[in-house]
């Protein structure tokens, strides 16, 4: 039995331990914001935040999350609703085609931004390498420009 | 390896007849469409009234409007600028619009099945272009409706009554109404006969403005449902391990190691097609059931599968791009042959003629296949991302036998698609392991999975040949194609047809050209084929555009002025495939002109950075690239700008065409700068985005900017439009900066090797 929590909220764990994380959150706990994109670590589609940094969650089995805490896209908004600063640039600049990254890359930005409150497009490149296949990147930079003003101005 | 095509009652949407076929469609061939539609709403709808004006207007009382959303949405905004249409004719405020999705409808008539809701499916960039009178028309009629209605009841002539946006009035009268409380008065009334006349484009208050995705709050939240994220309860996880050679048949399998695996419930064969024969499925394969994906997935690690011998076991890239050599050496089938073209080219004082090399691609949407279905006795439900969902239906119809009315299809956003959800092959897998095992089934297929059971873009080579005259105009053009037919595989397909989705006659430069011929030769190597974004546009673009930077350069003419030269001889020309009746050279020049212009073209640029331009009408919509680079001394390959534009006639969403055009200059130059499908030993290759390298944020160049250029009053589709030119414009900079012309996909390491040699 692993226990850990996600989202605030205890969970347990009671199938394979070496389970993903990604499809214990999905399958399991019916959080399917998360998703899947490659399963090798490659594509970025799949971050959480584990402990609050980043990870991706098709290669981390379930059994290295005993006591940890667990956040997810569907975490990431207060609970009133209030959009996280990196989503309000992701609604500001519209940024998704499909859609189908964009969770990921929002957990991606929000970790990233954590480590460089301001970021060059020079950090941007070295940092960033979710993948967008609808190719949303010009709008991504934008936005993570943006979150970081936001950021600052929550601060 | 040659194999005919057998019959089979799979019909696929053919996008170059730009139509979506159901099978069966009435004999008269129509579809129901505009009001008809809203005639087969009123007989369904309660007797009382409702809040609901045909298939796609629901009234709330507090004002909000639900506009029913019947196409795919894979990314490209449909969802966003349907309704658009619909609220700018009903006369709403767009803060008001909220949508909901509507599921495949079909009737069926004495004729065959038809359209309940009009044509559903995307594809060959048409999904706001099918529909731009019809949703502008249901909008008007309901306004109309809600006018007469308004009329009734206040006793006055229709003439004197008017809306602004949510509301009726009536200033003689001075009486007003909400459409909340007008809605279920107006659903109750007899159908206009015809719809009323729509706007022009001076009274746009919402057609034509940019406006944001209206679904981007539950993406970005995480609320949104792809089809991967269906969850139904009883629902089981199924994955298939497929034959990992081409057309290759399962002989026998082990499954004892699987059947230990905790959670996995069922294993079974699953028989796919004979080799050569048109698909429902693509591949034979052994099915692992089991209460979770993970489970699944373990099962099938540990399934030992035999394999028959494959037909295509030998097939490899290496000889099918000799193979294309070999018949480019001979005489292939003339496809196209206008004025003399051998006599001209006999007669020109100089000859260019290069081949070019374009590879197999995979359309690697980020969300793989997927599908939930849950066939019972006599009746299917299926949830997919799709973009054929009347394919869905008939895939679902046709492996279970169930009656095509009784099986209800949605469609789920997608997590891309590019072309691959026009096949429905997961449907049918889906189907095949919902009958078999009772229960509902969400089938995943895992990124190899999807790498390699693709329909993949056709890899060809070309060799393109042009006479000059002496003043270095261009007098004859011909482009010679071996390649591997999209239409490889397709029920009832001729061998004379296979090269028509390869090459279009009518492209650039037929009407420049006097003496034009095109000549094809098709390779039968056993890689699935399909539609992958701009199909052959993509591929005969950056063959053209390359060419005519060749020839510029080796003629000592200005790549820029070499085009215009060529364009400006017609005014406008007839254009019979996709895209027509016409095609209007000007505005491709306009476009070159413009992008030449940004980036300032004829500059002198210092050592080590250069640049270049392209431009292609594609599908009724016209593009164009021009793109910097810089180039190490190492190889080094950096893109430091791109301007790139569209005119698609009329941009109804100014914001989705934007994101079209950024979307699209990414894939064209990603799909250029890494991406290959090969094949050894009969076996694709590449299994992950490890070796199929999608471009990151930090190849996008921070200098990037977008122009939509109006044309006219009548939009054209976007989608596909900006891929064409990027790649050339790209291979064309790298020319210009370094002297190194790429006449082979992907560029890859091919820069790096030259300049280090
Ligand atoms: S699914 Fe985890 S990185 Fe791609
Ligand atoms: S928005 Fe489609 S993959 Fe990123």
């Amino acid at each position: 039995m692993i226990n850990f929590h996600v989202n605030g909220r205890a969970v347990q764990f009671d199938g394979d331990p070496d389970t993903r994380l990604l499809w214990a959150l999905r399958d399991t706990l019916q959080l399917t914001g998360t998703k899947y994109g490659c399963g090798i670590g490659s594509c970025g589609s799949c971050t959480v935040h584990v402990n609050g940094k980043a990870k991706r969650s098709c290669i981390t089995p379930v059994s290295s999350m005993a006591g940890k805490s667990v956040t997810t896209i569907e975490g990431l908004a207060g609970t009133d609703g209030k959009l996280h600063p990196v989503q309000q640039a992701w609604l500001e600049h519209d940024v998704p085609q499909c859609g189908y990254c964009q969770p990921g890359l929002i957990m991606t930005t929000v970790d990233f931004l954590q480590k460089h409150p301001e970021p060059t497009n020079e950090i941007i490149n070295t940092n960033i390498d979710n993948l967008c296949r609808c190719g949303t990147y010009v709008r991504v930079r934008k936005a993570i420009h943006r979150a970081a003003e936001l950021s600052a101005r929550e601060k | 390896m040659r194999i005919k095509s057998q019959a089979s009652n799979l019909r696929e949407p053919d996008l170059s007849r730009r139509r979506f076929i159901i099978a069966g469609a009435t004999l008269s061939g129509s579809f129901l469409v505009g009001l008809p539609l809203l005639g087969l709403a009123d007989a369904e709808k309660a007797s009382e009234g409702s809040s609901r004006i045909g298939y796609f207007i629901n009234i709330l009382e507090n004002g909000d409007v639900i506009i029913g959303n019947h196409q795919p949405e894979i990314g490209q905004g449909l969802r966003t600028t349907l309704p658009m249409l619909v609220a700018e004719e009903l006369d709403i405020e767009w803060e008001r619009v909220r949508i909901e999705s509507m599921p495949l409808g079909i009737v069926k008539t004495a004729d065959g099945y038809t359209w309940k809701y009009g044509p559903q499916g995307v594809g060959g960039s048409t999904g706001l272009t099918n529909n731009w009178t019809h949703m502008r028309e249901v909008g008007a009629t309901g306004r109309l409706m809600l006018m007469q209605a308004a009329a009734q009841l206040w006793n006055v002539p229709l003439e004197q009554c008017t809306t602004r946006p949510g509301q009726v009035i009536c200033e003689a009268a001075g009486k007003s109404a909400s459409y909340g409380e007008l809605v279920r008065l107006a659903s109750a009334l007899p159908l206009p006969e015809s719809s009323p006349a729509l706007k022009t484009m001076d009274d746009y208050r919402i057609v034509g403005k940019a406006h944001d995705n209206l679904e981007v709050r539950d993406i970005i939240t995480g609320k949104t449902k792809f089809g991967s994220d269906i969850q139904m309860p009883g629902m089981r996880y199924a994955v298939i391990l497929r034959s990992p050679v081409l057309n290759g048949t399962v002989a026998g399998f082990d499954d004892t190691a699987t059947k230990a695996v905790k959670g996995v419930l069922d294993v079974f064969p699953i028989e796919g097609p004979a080799p050569g024969a048109p698909y429902f499925i693509l591949a034979h394969g052994v099915a692992v059931v089991a209460d979770s994906t993970w489970a699944a997935i373990q099962g099938r690690k540990a399934l030992k599968v035999e394999w028959t011998q494959s037909p295509n076991r030998e097939d490899s890239s290496e000889k099918f791009w000799k193979e294309n050599l070999e018949m480019l050496s001979g005489k292939g089938q003339i496809v196209h042959d206008q004025g003399d073209f051998p006599t001209a080219l006999a007669a020109s004082s100089k000859v260019i003629r290069h081949t070019y090399e374009v590879p197999f691609v995979s359309h690697a949407p980020l969300e793989p296949q997927n599908c939930y279905a849950w066939v019972q006795k006599d009746k299917a439900h299926v949830i997919a991302p799709t973009q054929s969902p009347s394919g869905a239906s008939r895939s679902a119809n046709a492996v279970t036998g169930i009656e095509r009315d009784n099986i209800e299809v949605e469609m789920s956003r997608s997590g891309g698609a590019f072309g691959r959800r026009l096949t429905t092959d997961y449907v049918a897998e889906a189907c095949i392991i919902s009958q078999k095992t009772g229960w509902p089934i969400q089938l995943v297929w895992t990124r190899d999975d999807d790498m390699r059971n693709d329909f993949y873009r056709p890899g060809g080579t070309h060799e393109l040949v042009a006479g000059l005259d002496d003043q270095g105009k261009v007098t004859a053009w011909s482009q010679r194609l071996a390649s591997g037919s999209k239409y490889y595989r397709r029920p009832d397909m001729p061998d004379e047809d296979l090269w028509k989705p390869e090459l279009y006659p009518d492209d650039f430069p037929k009407a420049m050209v006097d003496n034009f011929r095109l000549e094809y030769f098709h390779n039968f190597i056993g890689l699935p084929r399909g539609s992958w974004r701009g199909p052959a546009h993509v591929v005969n673009a950056f063959v053209i555009q390359s060419f005519l930077d060749e020839i510029a350069h080796e003629t000592g003419q200005d790549p820029l002025a070499l085009r215009l030269e060529l364009l400006d001889r017609v005014e406008q020309q007839p254009y019979s495939s996709h895209g027509g009746p016409v095609m209007t050279p000007g505005r491709l020049s306009r476009l070159l002109k413009f992008v030449a212009g940004r980036i300032d073209y004829g500059r002198k640029r210092p050592e080590g950075r250069g640049v270049g331009i392209a431009t292609h009408f594609t599908f009724g919509g016209y593009a164009a690239h021009a793109i910097e680079v810089s180039v190490s001394s190492e190889g080094n390959l950096t893109i430091e700008r791109i301007v790139a534009a569209i005119d698609c006639g009329f941009a109804v969403n100014p914001n989705a065409v934007e994101a079209q055009l950024q979307g699209g200059t990414i894939d064209g130059l990603s799909t250029a700068l890494e991406l290959e499908i090969t094949v050894r030993d009969g076996q694709v290759v590449q299994k992950n985005f490890n070796n199929y390298p999608l471009m990151k944020i930090k190849s996008v160049p921070s200098l990037f900017e977008t122009h939509v250029m109006n044309y006219d009053d009548t939009p054209t589709g976007v989608g596909e439009i900006p891929v064409p030119p990027a790649a050339p414009a790209l291979t064309n900079a790298i020319f210009n900066t370094t002297g190194v012309r790429i006449r082979r996909l992907p560029i890859a390491d091919q820069l790096r090797k030259k300049m280090r040699s």
